[in-house]
């Protein structure tokens, strides 16, 4: 008998337990029951956000797959498709930071090859509390040696990504990892077990008691207690992985199989049911050949377990030798455990005895969705929040300041643990707009980039997704690439408040107006709900992985000056827009007032003709303006250039200068060109629309910005270099 | 001329340094399987980047023991040239056919950036395309790559001329601030007495297409071309023999 008790351990209602034993006509046994509980999870089944989703964009010409597979493809030509997915790791990452971090790099690794593609890229975006805070540290030097630990071994570069530190992230870190992959066209693979008859194989690690209920456990909020659930996290082995890897690569590229699948969360449960599913099948799974870690395990924790580096492979009966073969080679077992039936029901047995004998479309596609109540908060922020903000005395000290804020400094620390050139792809090295990857034997560049300010989000969902999709499109034109298809991971609180469900709501609008406006689909993403801890929610942070594409990679632009005596423009307008802004965070301690604004009309011709400039040689440097506001730009460009080379500006507009300064209004790049191009440049952009105003020059030892010729900073380059690179390996220095 | 890279279970800048050899410097190239015992006539053994058997025991330690590396052994004792990167590097060292040992890095970190080495000789068959003194800027991405010796063998190895490499500053200063991992004597890479083999931390493959922002790492390729196509390579079936004794 199944009480409430059981229930509530399940993370299910009574009333979605009556749905249960309506689908399958009986009360289910505990094994069902856990397999419903993991299926009809938030984390899997997306009970709350489906209705919400709905309302994304995903068509789109260039799509061959969308939503709903393991990862979305898009065709690049010259029959090459790119498959690309964003997970994230949060909880796992809380409770065991390098475990957990370490897993969500091999989750995501799974989802990329069990499609055909070879993973040649890794993305993450990290959430922390502030590392003057030695916990936030620890779990800081946790998250990053275990994404290096896993990425680093599999082989895989870590190419990119973005780390934001807030106190809303103290107990509750972010850890989203994407993965672009690249295929052939014709040698895509989907998670259908079609054919009956057809065998089903089980490949790679044993199943151990690890990770059981991990799903459940993601789509909880978390007390105190949470050390207790240590026992969910899984344990990783890139080894494993990359023998993995390179073993269902061979048998895919050799056409030996019919469908694959990773088991990922729900582990062997989720496979079964979702790949007899989508062949519209059945299949029946004997237990007892399943390869076991440990002795005495049950059929619950056979079916549940979330042990790592383990995939369900379909293929015809005459293939079978073949496929082991391959597997020995790698010095992996591949054993048979089940084989595809007509009848569309899922029957597992276990020492003789059937344990399970379930429908999978019920499990797999009747999960319930809840329109969720939802309220917008009794008070809205607006820009009149802001209250009146004194000057500062020095804005010199200010800019040294922004550059020493963990967001904003140099986050070599961090990605100097990844390897992020294996694979001898990689353009940009980490700390451009956007990472890019050739394409070998093409001219072809692949960009991306990882984008999402909760300090925005939290202030106004709505706006701040759609800055978000704009400044993931921004990035990837900067270096000269145009922003084909987009992946999300939103990461909320719970869902069962109706803020936080507004929150998701509004941000979900602000998405997929954003992403009509660009003509871009979204093809995939995750969603993170019950990112609570104590009580107390996240911001809501959607983060937004955008990949662009580059015809030609030696029209790809970088951030730094190239030489002095270049021509600094100026796109965008400069507005009095201080809401949410780092400099009143770090400064004035405030998190209020409303974001900047987002005209999607405005970027949209912004990007179009920064493209356009490119593609005609015009463009030097190109660098888009982001926390911190222009000056913070302007460094970066010196600090990414040759020889650090430092700019003059003047600044003509009537505007509070630390606005003017620090100030982070939207679509607004920083460009330089040789001065024989300027009048071209400034002529083309005036043709399109676009505001564009020649601000100075680069050039000498310093970085000194006027207005209306007073000269408001003057810092010398290698100063604000120093503060901008030491700050963060200043927090890890061992202290004695 | 034709080189051999060597893939064992968790290589993984096996394809880049195929990619290199065959793409970019033009020459035959084959993928010596770690199971085999066949080295397919090749002139020069690479042994490339990556976590041979996952490295969950010291670096290395495990690939030592595989059927190919019996041959490798073998080849190279005949005079054969092996070459190890990073990875392959650890894995000369815990053969023997190179002296020292790995330990971690001094800040104890996995680190992947741009560095600078030093040619601290250039009469040898892997940089004789190089000059004395000149400056490479070259990847490393490791965390073991902190090369110590015992005082002695130290010794014995500055006296033969067997470090090839050094880290260096871009002026190609010897600096403490340059050796980033901690090793003794900023010791970069090395090659064994007798000049046939030789070992580095850092990543040539992933220096030689300017589009990655260097191509200094061709230079240690193009020695070995330079070095091995003036000869006849005669030792071949002599080597089967041994090997198969062996």
């Amino acid at each position: 008998m199944i009480d409430k008790k059981t229930l509530d351990q399940h993370g299910l209602t009574e009333d979605e337990y009556g749905l249960i034993v309506g689908l399958i006509g009986r009360e289910p046994n505990l094994t069902e029951l856990g397999i419903f509980s993991v299926m009809w999870s938030e984390h899997c089944g997306y009970k709350s956000s489906r209705v919400h989703l709905k309302k994304l964009p995903t068509e789109g010409k260039h799509v061959v797959q969308g939503p709903g597979e393991n990862a979305g493809i898009l065709d690049i030509g010259d029959g090459q498709v790119i498959v690309f997915k964003i997970e994230s790791h949060n909880h796992p990452s809380f409770i065991e930071p390098y475990q957990g971090a370490a897993t969500g790099v091999g989750g995501i690794l799974r989802d990329i090859f069990t499609m055909g593609a070879r993973p040649i890229a890794v993305l993450d975006s990290l959430r922390f509390g502030p590392p003057d805070d030695p916990k936030n540290r620890s779990v800081m030097e946790g998250v990053v040696s275990g994404i290096a630990g896993y990425g680093n071994s599999i082989g895989v570069p870590t190419v990119g990504g973005e780390v934001y530190f807030n106190p809303c992230y103290d107990l509750n870190p972010l850890v989203n990892v994407f993965c672009l992959g690249l295929a052939d066209k014709d040698k895509i693979f989907y998670a259908k077990a079609e054919g009956a008859g057809n065998k089903v194989l089980y490949v790679g690690a044993k199943t151990g008691r690890d990770g059981i209920h991990g799903a459940t456990m993601a789509s909880a909020e978390f007390g105190k207690e949470t050390e207790h659930k240590r026992p969910n996290v899984q344990v990783g082995d890139p080894f494993k992985e990359k023998l993995l890897l390179e073993a269902c690569l061979e048998v895919m590229d050799r056409g030996l199989i019919v469908g694959i699948q990773d088991m990922g969360a729900a582990g062997l449960t989720c496979s079964t049911t979702e790949m007899a599913d989508k062949g519209g099948m059945g299949i029946v799974v004997d237990l007892d050949k399943v390869p076991q870690r440990e002795a005495g395990m049950t059929p619950y924790e056979i079916l549940l377990s979330e042990s790592q580096e383990r995939m369900l492979i379909v293929a015809a009966p005459e293939k079978v030798a073949a496929v082991q073969e391959i597997f020995a080679k790698w010095d992996l077992d591949a054993p048979v455990i089940g084989e595809v039936v007509e009848g569309g029901r899922a029957r597992i047995s276990f020492k003789g005895e059937v344990v399970v004998d379930i429908p999978v479309d019920a499990v797999v596609n009747l999960c319930p969705a809840y329109n969720r109540p939802s309220r917008a908060p009794a008070v809205l922020p607006s820009p009149a929040d802001l209250p009146p903000l004194p000057l500062p005395g020095d804005y010199g000290d200010v800019f040294l300041k922004l550059l020493a804020s963990p967001t904003i400094a140099d986050k070599e620390w961090v990605f100097r643990q990844y390897d992020h050139m294996v694979q001898v792809n990689t353009a940009f090295l980490p700390g451009a707009d956007a990472a890019l990857l050739r394409i070998k034997g093409s001219k072809k560049a692949l960009a991306v980039s990882l984008d999402g300010n909760s300090l925005y989000t939290r202030l106004d969902p709505k706006t701040g997704a759609k800055i978000a999709v704009a400044e993931a499109c921004r990035n990837l034109v900067c270096v000269g690439a145009r922003p084909v298809g987009v992946t999300n991971c939103l990461n909320f609180g719970n869902p069962e408040k109706p803020e936080v469900m507004w929150q998701f709501e509004q941000a979900v609008d602000g998405m997929a107006e954003a992403c009509r406006a660009f003509g871009i689909p979204v093809t995939g993403g995750n969603v993170s709900f019950y990112n609570d801890t104590e009580g107390l929610s996240i911001h809501p942070t959607p983060v937004l992985g955008i990949v662009g594409i580059l015809d030609d990679i030696r029209k790809a632009v970088s951030p730094g000056f190239k030489a002095a005596g270049d021509a600094v423009v100026l796109l965008g307008e400069n507005m009095e827009e201080l809401g949410g802004s780092e400099y009143i965070r770090i400064v004035h301690n405030l998190e209020a007032g409303a974001p900047p604004a987002m005209d999607l009309e405005r970027e949209k011709r912004l990007q179009e003709f920064l493209l356009e400039a490119m593609g005609a040689g015009l463009v030097r440097s190109a660098h888009d303006l982001a926390e911190g506001g222009l000056t913070v730009a302007l460094a970066e460009c010196a600090f990414h250039g040759a020889r650090k080379t430092g700019c003059e500006v003047d600044l003509t507009d009537t505007l509070r200068p630390d606005a003017l300064l620090f100030g982070e209004t939207q679509s607004r790049i920083v460009i330089t060109c040789r001065p024989a191009n300027l009048g071209r440049f400034l002529k083309t952009a005036a043709a399109r629309g676009v505001p564009a105003k020649s601000i100075g020059r680069t050039g000498g030892r310093d970085i000194a910005v006027r207005q209306k010729g007073r000269e408001l900073l003057r810092v010398p380059v290698e100063k604000a270099y120093r503060a901008w690179k030491d700050a963060l390996p200043n927090f890890f220095k061992v202290r004695t | 001329m034709k080189f051999g890279v060597v893939q064992f279970p968790g290589s993984n800048c096996d394809f880049d340094t195929f990619h290199v050899l065959r793409n970019v410097m033009k020459r035959e190239t084959a993928l010596l399987w770690h199971k085999d015992h066949d080295l397919q006539g090749v002139d020069c053994v690479v042994l490339p980047g990556g976590f041979s058997y996952g490295d969950y025991l010291r670096s290395g330690a495990i690939a030592r023991f595989s059927p190919l590396m019996q041959e490798v052994k073998a080849f190279a004792r005949a005079g054969g040239h092996v070459l190890g990167i990073c990875n392959g590097f650890q894995i000369l060292l815990e053969l023997g056919l190179l002296p020292g040992a790995m330990i971690r890095n001094k800040n104890l970190k996995f680190l992947c950036q741009h560095v600078h080495i030093r040619i601290e000789n250039e009469k040898t068959d892997f940089t004789r395309a190089g000059r004395k003194g000149q400056v490479l800027r070259i990847p490393i991405a490791h965390f073991d790559g902190n090369y110590y010796a015992a005082a002695r063998v130290l010794k014995d190895i500055e006296r033969h001329r067997q470090v090839v490499f050094r880290y260096c500053d871009a002026e190609g200063n010897i600096t403490e601030e340059a050796n980033v991992n901690g090793s003794l004597g900023n010791i970069a890479g090395i090659r064994n007495r007798e000049g046939n083999v030789l070992g580095l931390m850092p990543h040539p493959e992933r220096a030689s297409e300017a589009l990655l922002g260097s191509k200094d790492g061709r230079t240690i390729f193009a020695s070995l071309i330079l070095s091995l196509e003036r000869r006849k390579p005669a030792r071949r079936p002599v080597l089967r023999e041994r090997a198969r004794h062996d």
